[in-house]
């Protein structure tokens, strides 16, 4: 990989489809997104969110269309998937930590086998990272004796140590209990001061209006309406995007 | 955690320990003693107590049966070796997905229906007495080796299943965390996969290995002489089955504690799953 930032787009999607079987959950996105830049993917249960991110981290093949990450088409034939998920990291919304494994050895495995780093500076990097997301003293501890938070936070501290371009977090607060989420986005927080192009799916309204750059609303598999956090919140076009909102608000998340 | 649950062995009284023991400790005796007596005063059983129970021809047997015996635990070892690598070759090509991969799939699919459904004797015979038949040159005649053989393979298809089983339980959320990494499909298998599907087989797995441990006595039919083989032989000359009763007690020796080591195991980890349940 050259320099991080080296291409100005970070992600160009064109007319992306996606089926399961006769189900199709993507019909056609097109999204592009500016190194360092953060856009948050808000839209109903079932409107395709998960599934565009894992389509981007190809984690599912693409039905149709294409994507390119960093003006690299990845969704061309004979492209080394392993090679292009290195550059890019994904969180889940439920962690997905392996359990057999202490914090430590979850962040230096990718490193180590897949950069192939020697053990010290995989442990030298991912301590520093660890230090840094205030988990220095966790780094022996086994994933089942952590807070969903301190899980969610090695989560993301595993996918940063591959020193991704790109990084996708899939709703990754919504399996916390409420005190919790905070200090998980303060994380994403800190990490879009230091300039992380981020795709967010996530259903915390407040947030998103907070630290996207530009948010996109995604109904029934295509991004029916995107623009700035203030205009889709404050002022939204669609009719769809209006109700969503209008069933957010009711259920007090905004 | 709510409640506690320990295993009510003893009748689950709560006043005192000491006299739930002492219940169970008399009622224990009590219908033992009552099947002892019911049994002995059987018409038929000072003849089957001679026949069967002999001391005499018991402690006579017992060595020669004994040293025996070390030949099936030869077969048994040698056996476990190959099973437990055969088994996970076997298991993973099963587990492999995408069109590339069909043939590996279908041979895993076949090998393990096949040995599965064929009763073990007759593999045993096959091999035993059919490829020594054949007469090839180079090709060893050695009925413990053709017995080790059919052994090995009958019992990778069942072994083959329980790591199936164990691979099946992880769930693929955990593949793909390690393939978003950048790990690749073997990476992924030999780091993230295995590690813990075969921690959670590793009960079935000695289940299987007691059954082994007593097929065992099937290489006998190839005329190796093992223990139950031994045993047959002593009987023939003696007119008399105690032998096999000395037999019996060498397999129990083996296969009861390694019994209490799988349900010591398995308490372990249902310990440690409410364990970690609770941690949340
Ligand atoms: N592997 C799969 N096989 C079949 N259908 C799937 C699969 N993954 C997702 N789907 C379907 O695709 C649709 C979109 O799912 P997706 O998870 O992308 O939605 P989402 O927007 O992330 O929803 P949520 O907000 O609940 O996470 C759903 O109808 C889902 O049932
Ligand atoms: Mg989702």
């Amino acid at each position: 990989m050259t320099a991080v930032g080296a291409h100005p787009e970070a992600l160009h999607a064109e007319g992306v489809h996606k089926s399961f079987g006769r189900l199709e959950v993507l019909r056609g996105i097109d999204l592009t997104m500016a190194t360092h830049e953060v856009v948050c993917l808000i839209g109903a249960s079932g409107s395709g969110k998960s599934t565009l991110l894992r389509c981007i981290d190809l984690l599912e093949p693409v039905s149709g269309g294409r994507i390119m990450v960093a003006g690299r088409e990845i969704t061309a034939r004979g492209v080394d998937a392993n090679q292009v998920r290195r550059g890019i990291g994904i969180v889940f919304q439920s962690f997905n930590l392996f359990p057999h494994m202490s914090v430590l050895r979850n962040v230096i495995l990718a490193p180590r086998k897949v950069l192939g780093l020697s053990r010290q500076q995989a442990v030298e990097e991912a301590d520093a990272l660890l230090e840094r997301f205030g988990l220095a003293d966790k780094r022996l501890e086994y994933p089942d004796r952590l807070s969903g938070g301190q899980q969610q936070r090695v989560a993301i501290v595993r996918a940063l140590a591959m020193r991704p371009e790109l990084l996708l977090l899939d709703e990754v607060t919504s399996a916390l209990d409420p005190e919790l989420v905070a200090d998980v986005l303060d994380v994403i927080r800190d990490l879009r001061t230091q300039g992380m192009t981020m795709l967010i799916a996530t259903h915390e309204m407040g947030f998103a209006r907070d630290i996207a750059d530009r948010v996109c609303f995604l109904d029934a598999g295509q991004i029916l309406e995107e623009g700035p956090p203030s205009a889709i919140f404050s002022s939204p076009k669609e009719p769809r995007t209006r109700q969503f909102l209008d069933r957010i608000i009711r259920a007090g998340r905004l | 955690m709510n409640g506690r649950r320990g295993s009510h062995l003893f009748g689950g009284v709560q006043d005192s320990a000491a006299k739930s023991v002492g219940v169970a400790a008399l009622s224990t005796v009590v219908v033992f003693a009552v099947l002892g007596y019911l049994i002995v005063n059987t018409p038929g059983w000072t003849e089957f107590q001679q026949g069967f129970f002999d001391s005499g021809e018991f402690s006579r047997s017992l060595p020669s049966i004994g040293a025996a015996f070390l030949v099936n635990i030869k077969l048994f070892l040698l056996a476990e070796v190959f099973i437990l690598v055969l088994a996970l070759l076997l298991a993973v090509m099963r587990s492999l997905d995408g069109p590339v991969f069909l043939p590996f799939r279908i041979i895993s699919v076949v090998y393990t229906d096949f040995f599965r459904g064929v009763p073990g004797i007759l593999i045993v015979y096959v091999l035993g007495f059919g490829i020594p038949s054949l007469q090839i040159p180079g090709v060893t005649i050695d009925p413990f080796f053709w017995a080790l053989v059919a052994l090995i393979l009958v019992y990778s298809a069942y072994v083959a299943e329980v790591y199936r089983a164990g691979i099946d339980s992880v769930h693929s959320s955990q593949n793909a965390a390690a393939r978003s990494l950048g790990l690749s499909r073997a990476q992924a298998l030999r780091y993230v996969v295995l590690p813990q599907a075969v921690r959670r087989v590793i009960p079935p797995l000695l289940n299987d290995f007691i059954g082994l441990q007593k097929d065992t006595a099937l290489v006998s039919f190839l005329g190796v002489v093992e223990a139950f083989q031994r045993a047959n032989i002593i009987s023939a000359g003696d007119f008399n089955f105690t032998p096999y009763a000395a037999t019996a007690v060498f397999f129990l020796i083996i296969t009861v504690p390694m019994a209490r080591f799988v349900d010591w195991l398995v308490a372990r980890d249902r310990r440690r799953q409410m364990a970690g349940a609770g941690a949340r």
